[in-house]
């Protein structure tokens, strides 16, 4: 190669780092692919096939392809049904747990004396074991034994324990009107903003501790009060990461499984989408079915992440 | 004196701001003083006294903690070999996704080559898919491989699902070293892997362990990829799945099940604590840049 004798150095190891790169990147991507991107591949294909549990093991990959599956779950009234719970669920929990989010951040944004055991505290419920916590979930709203319900009975008067997790509708009383409520689903709703609320604590108290505090400042010297502060300078400047921890809980929050299955177990007016396909996939053993199900909620899924990436690369688009 | 608006609002808000810390360090906290005040009670304590917050100091026990991690065997439940079964899971996922994430990481950081970006946009998509969608692949796949029931395959999955998390925490963190020790690196002769080892690795040590300890808690508290692949095999269980399945029965004491939850979450609050301060910066270095 006569052209290369002379290689200009940066030339040379810039193609060098190139191939470095990607050889250092190939184990990550062989994961990816293996574990990640032909699974789902798979899926789709599964969806548009006929195959129960017990073919599992000697299906083809390019067997009949059919639409019944997607027929099926499609005309299934359950299916509108857990969609309308779903998407409740999801709004709620995410409304709920970025709130509370914000609300502790604000309260700890000044410095006290033990505000980073309190910090630290704050985050337990995102770390522990979702098994455990929704174990002590379950003994702690417990109509029996459950402190809750003993509680509610001495301090409120409440005639008879509020099967928190098991009953679907309840009614309470509200100026004379009884209003129905939908119980287990709220009680769910309330179990994931205790759970995800340090999750955007975290964010948005990073982020309030970066804020440039001249602003303020002057704002107060302009006689601004604490809320007008708040309303006018410190929450728009907060709105961007709200606006992605709104995305990212959306997201999560609509195909979590875990939670739910472990609270109520899908009973009792919380079937959500997923709680369905595991449903599919164990008790009526319909692989194909779930697989539909699924990719159903992978399509919506896509869809608000596409809307996620528009979000970030406009945020970032915006940046000087 | 008069009350204007900015005085109240002061005043409001400097009563409310310790009265809403208090509420949530005791939203956040009771149900853990609960689970280990039950831990410690005998049943029949709980139903007959079931709205005390407080023990009878003379009436606690240990013997649900005995119960509960003895081998099933002698009448237990077993927790002792289902904590070693999720101990070995979390550590080999551990060790297996920093060997894949810690090149992967610095690759991305560093050095420039076709593709880089859309890998990263890839990365995140993978980190934000919900297990559940890949769940029904996943398990088919595994039944056929006849890995459905191994620990490996559990394994496996648990390294695809925090590979690109460690490689979105590490990044941040190799950007900040200055490109210019390496290249002084470079210079003296070492190639790119001699750098990453002798040089960016040791610099980076403290938010490998942070990255490791988040993958080892990702893999210590999973609990859908366990209960579809694992069901059957009791020997096998994760502790999380044993908790799962057993807290269904009604033949296991709730005092005892407390005990359980107690010595799964001890491990993960105590790992958490260690390391906090690490963990929330790699987790919101991206947050702060605004």
């Amino acid at each position: 190669m006569p052209s290369s004798q002379v290689p200009l150095r940066g030339r040379t190891v810039k193609q060098q780092d190139a191939r470095t790169g990607l050889l250092l990147l190939t184990p990550t991507l062989v994961i990816v692919l293996a574990v990640v991107l032909v699974p789902l591949a798979w899926s789709v294909l599964i969806a548009f096939q006929r195959v129960r549990l017990i073919d599992v093991g000697r299906m083809g990959l390019f067997d009949r392809f059919t639409l019944d599956n997607f027929a099926r779950v499609f005309a299934s009234d359950v299916l509108w049904e857990s969609l309308r719970t779903t998407v409740f669920y999801t709004a709620g929990s995410t409304f709920v747990a970025v709130s509370l989010g914000l609300i502790a951040a604000l309260a700890l944004r000044r410095p006290f004396p033990g505000r980073g055991f309190v910090r630290a505290a704050m985050l337990i419920p995102y770390v522990a074991p979702v098994v455990a916590v929704t174990f002590v979930w379950k003994v702690l709203l417990n109509p029996e034994f459950g402190i809750v319900n003993s509680w509610g009975k001495q301090l409120f008067g409440w005639d008879d324990p509020i099967a928190f997790l098991s009953q679907a509708r309840g009614e309470i009383t509200l100026f004379g009107l009884d209003v129905p409520v939908p119980t287990a689903l709220l009680t769910v709703i309330a179990f994931e903003g205790w759970r995800y609320f340090p999750f955007a604590f975290l964010f948005l108290l990073a982020r309030l501790s970066a804020l440039p505090g001249d602003l303020e400042e002057a704002a107060t010297v302009d006689g601004a009060t604490p809320t007008q502060r708040f309303r006018h300078i410190v929450l728009p400047q907060l709105m961007p990461v709200i606006a992605v921890l709104v995305v990212l809980r959306t997201i999560w929050t609509f195909n979590e499984f875990d939670d739910i299955f472990l609270l109520t177990g899908g009973a009792a007016g919380t079937e959500v989408v997923s709680v369905r396909v595991y449903e599919l996939l164990t008790v009526q053993r319909n692989v194909g079915a779930a697989a539909a199900q699924s990719v159903l909620l992978a399509a919506v899924l896509v869809v608000l992440l596409g809307a996620y990436l528009w979000l970030l690369r406009r945020r970032e688009g915006a940046k000087p | 004196m008069t009350w204007t608006r900015d005085r109240v609002e002061r005043a409001v808000l400097g009563v409310l701001r310790p009265v809403v810390i208090v509420f949530f360090l005791v939203a956040t906290l009771l149900p853990f003083y609960y689970m280990l005040m039950l831990s410690l009670r005998p049943i029949e304590d709980l139903l007959r006294r079931p709205d005390s917050l407080f023990p009878d100091l003379g009436g606690l026990t240990l013997s649900t903690y005995a119960d509960v991690l003895r081998p099933v065997t002698e009448g237990g439940q077993g927790f002792l070999s289902l904590l070693g079964n999720s101990a070995v899971v979390a550590s080999a996922s551990v060790v297996v996704a920093l060997a894949i994430a810690i090149p992967g990481a610095y690759a991305v950081s560093r050095l420039e080559f076709f593709g880089r970006r859309q890998v990263s946009s890839l990365f995140l998509v993978v980190y934000l898919f919900p297990s559940i969608v890949l769940a029904i692949p996943l398990f088919v796949m595994l039944t056929r491989m006849q890995l459905r029931g191994s620990l490996i395959g559990l394994v496996l999955v648990y390294i695809a699902q925090t590979v690109p998390v460690a490689i979105y925490m590490l990044k941040n963190y190799f950007e900040t070293i200055p490109p210019s020790v390496e290249e002084a690196g470079l210079v003296d002769g070492l190639s790119r892997v001699g750098v990453i080892r002798r040089i960016s690795l040791p610099l980076a040590l403290p938010s490998v362990i942070a990255t490791g300890i988040f993958v080892f808690m990702i893999a210590w508290n999973e609990f859908l990829f366990a209960l579809l692949f694992l069901v059957e095999r009791r020997d096998r269980w994760t502790v999380s799945l044993g908790l799962a399945q057993l807290s269904g029965s009604i033949e296991v004491s709730t005092t005892v099940l407390m005990a359980g939850s107690v010595v799964i979450t001890l491990p993960i609050v105590l790992l958490f604590f260690l390391t906090e301060r690490l963990l929330s910066q790699g987790l919101t270095s991206g947050a702060e840049k605004g």
